[in-house]
C-alpha cells in the first residue's frame, strides 16, 4: 500500500498544495486514509501528521474510518425532507440492514447523511460511490438494493432512462433532470460554441473587454453583486507573476443547482467565459473549483477542456492572439459549504482546510498562491460570453435600474414545477411563486446564506425596524405580505435560491432547525462566534419549541443573534439568519409556544427531575410544597 | 516620502507609520483594544473576534486591518463593548473554564478580560461540554476543556523544518485544536515551555512544573489586562 501511496504524492509532485487531489485519489483507491496513509503523506509532503490530519478531518467526503462497498449519501436537505426524506431513509435502512452513520454487518452498505448536494428540484436524491439517485421512493430504494445486492453495477442500476438534455450525453449519461422551465438570454440555443473567444476576442483589446463587461453593469451572480468589470479592472492592474481565474462551481447553498443546470447544458459556454476573463486581466492560470457532489460530471467536463485544447481556445497563443497562454484545470472538494466562499475556496484549493481568509488583502490582491486571483461565479462568467456576442447595451436592455441583466433562479419546495428559472432582475416573489405553481404558500425563503458582501445602505432598503440594520438580507425566509417585493440588488439580492413552503409546513420545527443543523455543521469553527452561537441559539429554540420558553427567550434570540454579524466571512455573518428573519417575519409562529402570562419557565417539575435519582438509590423525597 | 498616517480611534486623533494593524498603532498611542488569539510576531488570524471594531459601519477585526489614513474607528462604545462582553461569554460558557482549579489563573488573557469586562453570570446557558485531556506526550498536556482555538499555538509553535506541532482538527461546533503525536513525543523543553507561555489560557500545560509564581504575585492579580498599554 505504501508503494501506491507513493505513486500518488509523486503523480501531484510531492506538492502540499495538492493534498486535495492526493486525498481524493487514496479515497478512490482504498475508500478512506488510515493513520499510516497519513504518516507517508506527513513525511512526503513535509507538513506534520496534525496538520494532514486538519484537511482530512475538515471535509465531510474524506474519513479515517473504512468505507463500504457502496457509499450511500442521502441528502438531508430541508427540500429532501418536504419530498419524503423520512420514508426514503427507513427504507434504505431496512433494505441494506444498516442505520445512518453506520455501515450493513458484511460491509456492502454503508448511510451517511449529507448537506444539499445539489438536487432540490429532484429530491429526495442521494450519491452513491459518485453517482446519483434523484426521484427516491421507498420501492424504487428497494429496487436499487436488490439490484446491486444481486451483483448490478451502479450504472445498470440507475433508472432505464437518461435525464433531459445533455444528461443523456454519452459522457454524462446521468439521471438528473436539468428541469429548465425559462430560458431567457443566458439559456437559450443561439449559442455558437467558441465564437466569441474563436473570432470576438481577438478583434478587441483587453481594455475594450473591460470596458463592455463594464458598461454592461454585470454583477457577480453567486449573491454579493460585485461589480464584474471592476473586478476585472483591478485583476488587470495588480501585477503578478501569474495570475489566476478561479470558476466557482461550489454552489453549496441550500437550494441552489443552477450551476449544475449551467455545467451540463453549457459548460462550453463557462469555460469560454473563463478564456475571456484571462484574456482581460492577463491571466494565465485557470482552475474550476468543483464541488464534489458534481463529481458525476467531472468526466464530461474535462472532456470539454481537452476539445478546446484541441481547436486552440486553451493552451498557447489562443485563438491565435500571440502570448495569450491560459489553461484551466478541475479540482474538485470535498463537500464543504464554506469552500463557496472565495478565500475559504482559495484554501482548499492549496490543499488546506477551507477557513475563508481575512480581508484585506482581497483575493484580487493576494489569492491563489499570493498570486492576483479573480473568483467568479459560474453564471457570471457564462454572462460574459453573452455581453460580448451581443453588446452592454443589448444587455443592459434586461432588468431593472440597478440589477441589469437576468437571473437564473433555483426553485424547489412546495410546487408544481420546481426547476430552473431564468427571470429578468425586478421579478417579484408573487411572479415567482406563479410561475412555479405553487399554491396555499405560506412562506418563501430567498437566497441562501452564501458570502455577500452587502452594503448598509442596501439593507437599509429593506425599510423598518433597526433590527434590520443587523441583518443581510441574504437567506431570508419572506412571508405574504412581502411577496411582491421584486428580486434585485436594491430589495432582495440573492444568488437565486428559492425554496417555498406551503401552509401544511411547520416552519419552525421543520424548516429552521434543518436549517441551524447546517449551519452547525457547516461551519469552519474558526470564529468563537460561528462555531459556538448557531449551537447555542438552536437549544434555545429547542426549548421554546419544547414549551419551556417565556417572552424573554424570543428577545435573547434576537440579541444573541447580533454578535454573529461580527464573524469574519459571510457563513458565520448569516449562520443566525434562519431564527432571526423567521422572528421578524413570523413572530406569531414563536408566541404560540412561549408561556405568554409568565416571565419565567414554570414547568419545571422537582418531582419528575429527581425521579430517576431517588429511583437509583433507593430513595422516597418527600416533598413539603403542595 | 513621508508614510505618517493620521486616524481616529473613538475621536481620538491617532498618529502612527503606515504598514501597521490597528491594534498595533493604537497601541502605540496608548490605546488598548482588547486581543486573544492575537499574538505578536505571529501572522494575525481574527478567530476570536474580541478585537472587534467598527469602521464606516462595518465590522472589521483590528488585529488584521491595516491602519489606513483617514479611518475613523469605533471601539470603546457601548454596543462594541457589548459584542465583546458577549464573546468572553461565550469562550467561557463553551468550554469547562473552572479558575480556581486552573494552573495560569492570574496569568490567564481570558480570565482577565472577563474581569476587565466585569462578566458576571453568562448571557448564554452552560454548555458544559464533554471534553478530553490529551496527557500522552511526556511533556506537554493540553486540556480540551479550556482550549478557546485562537491558534496561538499552531502559528507559533513550530520544529526546524517548519512544520506545526498543534493543529485544528475536525470542524464547526466539534473543532478542536490537537498537539501532534508524533511530534509531541519529543517536543523539546523549551518549545513546550513555550507553547505553555504563549497559550493564553490553561489549556496548554509544562508536565513537570505547572507554574513557578505563587496566585497574587501573577500578570494580571495587580494590575488588570490592557493597564500597560492604556494611558
Amino acid at each position: 500500500m505504501k508503494d501506491k501511496i507513493l505513486e500518488i504524492t509523486s503523480k501531484y509532485g510531492d506538492d502540499r498544495g495538492r493534498l486535495m487531489d492526493i486525498l481524493i485519489d487514496i479515497h478512490d483507491l482504498k475508500g478512506y486514509v488510515d493513520d499510516a496513509n497519513i504518516e507517508v503523506l506527513s513525511e512526503k509532503l513535509g507538513i506534520s501528521i496534525a496538520e494532514v490530519n486538519e484537511t482530512v478531518s475538515f471535509y465531510h467526503f474524506f474519513t479515517k474510518t473504512p468505507k463500504a462497498e457502496f457509499n450511500i449519501y442521502l441528502n438531508d436537505s430541508i427540500t429532501s425532507n418536504l419530498r419524503g426524506r423520512t420514508r426514503v431513509k427507513e427504507a434504505f435502512e431496512l433494505a441494506c440492514d444498516a442505520t445512518f452513520e453506520g455501515k450493513s454487518e458484511d460491509g456492502m452498505f454503508g448511510l451517511y447523511n449529507t448537506s444539499c448536494i445539489g438536487m432540490n428540484d429532484q429530491d429526495p436524491a442521494a450519491i452513491i460511490n459518485d453517482v446519483v439517485f434523484t426521484n427516491l421512493t421507498p420501492y424504487r430504494v428497494k429496487q436499487l438494493i436488490k439490484a446491486l445486492k444481486d451483483g448490478k453495477s451502479l450504472q445498470e442500476a440507475t433508472y432505464e432512462s437518461t435525464g433531459d438534455g445533455k444528461n443523456s450525453d454519452p459522457d454524462l449519461k446521468s439521471m438528473v433532470f436539468n428541469n429548465i422551465r425559462k430560458g431567457m438570454m443566458l439559456l437559450n440555443k443561439d449559442y455558437e460554441r467558441f465564437e466569441v473567444v474563436g473570432k470576438i476576442l481577438a478583434e478587441n483589446s483587453p481594455e475594450d473587454i473591460i470596458k463592455t463587461v463594464e458598461d454592461s453593469n454585470l454583477r457577480g451572480r453567486g449573491g454579493a453583486g460585485f461589480p464584474t468589470g471592476l473586478k476585472w479592472r483591478f485583476g488587470r492592474r495588480v501585477e503578478g507573476e501569474h495570475k489566476i481565474i478561479i470558476c466557482n462551481a461550489d454552489e453549496g447553498e441550500p437550494g441552489t443547482f443552477k450551476d449544475r443546470v449551467m455545467l451540463t447544458e453549457f459548460p462550453d459556454l463557462v469555460f469560454e467565459g473563463m478564456v475571456i476573463a484571462a484574456y482581460a486581466t492577463g491571466a494565465d492560470i485557470g482552475l474550476l473549483y468543483l464541488r464534489f457532489e458534481y463529481r458525476y460530471m467531472y468526466n464530461y467536463l474535462s472532456l470539454v477542456l481537452e476539445e478546446m485544447r484541441e481547436k486552440g481556445y486553451l493552451g498557447k497563443n489562443i485563438a491565435g492572439i500571440m502570448d495569450f497562454n491560459f489553461d484551466i484545470r478541475i479540482q474538485l472538494g470535498a463537500g464543504a459549504y464554506v469552500c463557496g466562499e472565495e478565500s475559504a475556496l482559495i484554501e482548499s484549493l492549496e490543499g488546506k482546510r477551507g477557513e475563508p481568509r481575512d480581508k484585506p488583502p482581497f483575493p484580487v490582491e493576494k489569492g491563489y498562491m499570493n498570486f492576483p486571483t479573480i473568483v467568479n461565479n459560474v453564471e457570471t462568467l457564462a454572462s460574459t460570453v453573452k455581453i460580448l456576442k451581443h453588446g452592454a447595451d443589448w444587455f443592459n436592455t434586461f432588468g431593472t435600474k440597478d440589477s441589469l441583466g437576468t437571473k437564473l433562479l433555483s426553485v424547489s419546495g412546495d410546487c408544481r414545477f420546481p426547476g430552473i428559472y431564468e427571470v429578468e432582475w425586478g421579478t417579484s416573489i408573487r411572479e415567482v411563486i406563479e410561475m412555479a405553481g405553487a399554491e396555499d404558500v405560506q412562506a418563501v425563503q430567498v437566497g441562501g446564506p452564501s458570502g455577500v458582501l452587502v452594503s448598509v445602505k442596501d439593507v437599509d432598503h429593506l425599510g423598518g425596524t433597526e433590527l434590520m440594520k443587523w441583518y443581510k438580507p441574504s437567506g431570508m425566509m419572506v412571508a405574504q405580505k412581502t411577496y411582491d417585493r421584486k428580486l434585485s440588488y436594491s430589495d432582495l439580492p440573492t444568488g437565486g435560491s428559492i425554496i417555498i413552503f406551503n401552509n401544511k409546513r411547520d416552519l419552525l420545527k421543520e424548516v429552521v432547525m434543518n436549517f441551524m443543523d447546517f449551519f452547525i455543521e457547516e461551519s469552519c469553527g474558526s470564529c468563537s462566534t460561528c462555531r459556538n452561537l448557531p449551537y447555542i441559539m438552536k437549544q434555545k429554540l429547542q426549548k421554546i419549541l419544547d414549551g419551556h420558553g417565556v417572552r424573554q427567550d424570543i428577545d435573547d434570540l434576537l440579541s444573541w443573534g447580533k454578535v454573529i454579524k461580527v464573524s469574519r466571512c459571510g457563513l458565520g455573518q448569516t449562520a443566525a439568519n434562519p431564527i432571526l428573519s423567521s422572528i421578524l417575519n413570523f413572530r406569531h409562529l414563536y408566541e404560540e409556544y412561549v408561556q405568554a402570562m409568565t416571565d419565567y419557565d414554570n414547568t419545571f417539575d422537582l418531582e419528575k427531575s429527581v425521579e430517576a435519582a431517588n429511583k437509583f438509590v433507593g430513595r422516597k423525597t418527600v416533598f413539603h410544597h403542595s | 516620502m513621508d508614510q505618517t498616517i493620521k486616524f481616529t480611534i473613538d475621536g481620538t486623533i491617532v498618529t502612527t507609520q503606515k504598514g501597521l494593524t490597528i491594534v498595533e498603532a493604537a497601541k502605540d498611542n496608548g490605546i488598548y483594544i482588547p486581543t486573544l488569539c492575537n499574538f505578536e510576531g505571529a501572522k494575525p488570524k481574527g478567530c476570536c473576534r474580541m478585537c472587534t471594531i467598527k469602521i464606516n459601519s462595518r465590522y472589521m477585526t483590528a488585529c488584521t486591518t491595516p491602519a489606513a489614513d483617514g479611518m475613523e474607528i469605533e471601539s470603546n462604545t457601548e454596543e462594541i463593548t457589548d459584542i465583546r462582553k458577549s464573546i468572553i461569554e461565550l469562550l467561557f460558557v463553551s468550554g469547562n473554564h473552572f479558575c480556581p482549579a486552573c494552573e495560569k489563573s492570574g496569568n490567564c488573557e481570558l480570565q482577565a478580560l472577563a474581569y476587565k469586562y466585569q462578566m458576571l453570570v453568562p448571557r448564554f446557558p452552560f454548555i458544559f461540554p464533554q471534553k478530553g485531556i490529551d496527557a500522552s506526550s511526556p511533556r506537554l498536556m493540553k486540556e480540551q476543556n479550556r482550549c478557546i482555538a485562537c491558534k496561538r499555538c499552531i502559528k507559533t509553535i513550530k520544529d526546524e523544518e517548519g512544520r506545526n506541532y498543534f493543529a485544528y482538527k475536525n470542524r464547526g461546533y466539534a473543532l478542536e485544536v490537537i498537539l501532534d503525536p508524533e511530534l509531541g513525543k519529543d517536543i523539546p523543553e523549551d518549545l513546550a515551555k513555550l507553547a505553555m507561555e504563549n497559550c493564553p489560557v490553561g489549556s496548554i500545560i509544562y508536565k513537570e512544573k505547572g507554574f513557578d509564581e505563587p496566585i497574587g504575585s501573577r500578570k494580571f492579580d495587580k494590575t488588570p489586562i490592557g493597564s500597560e498599554i492604556e494611558v
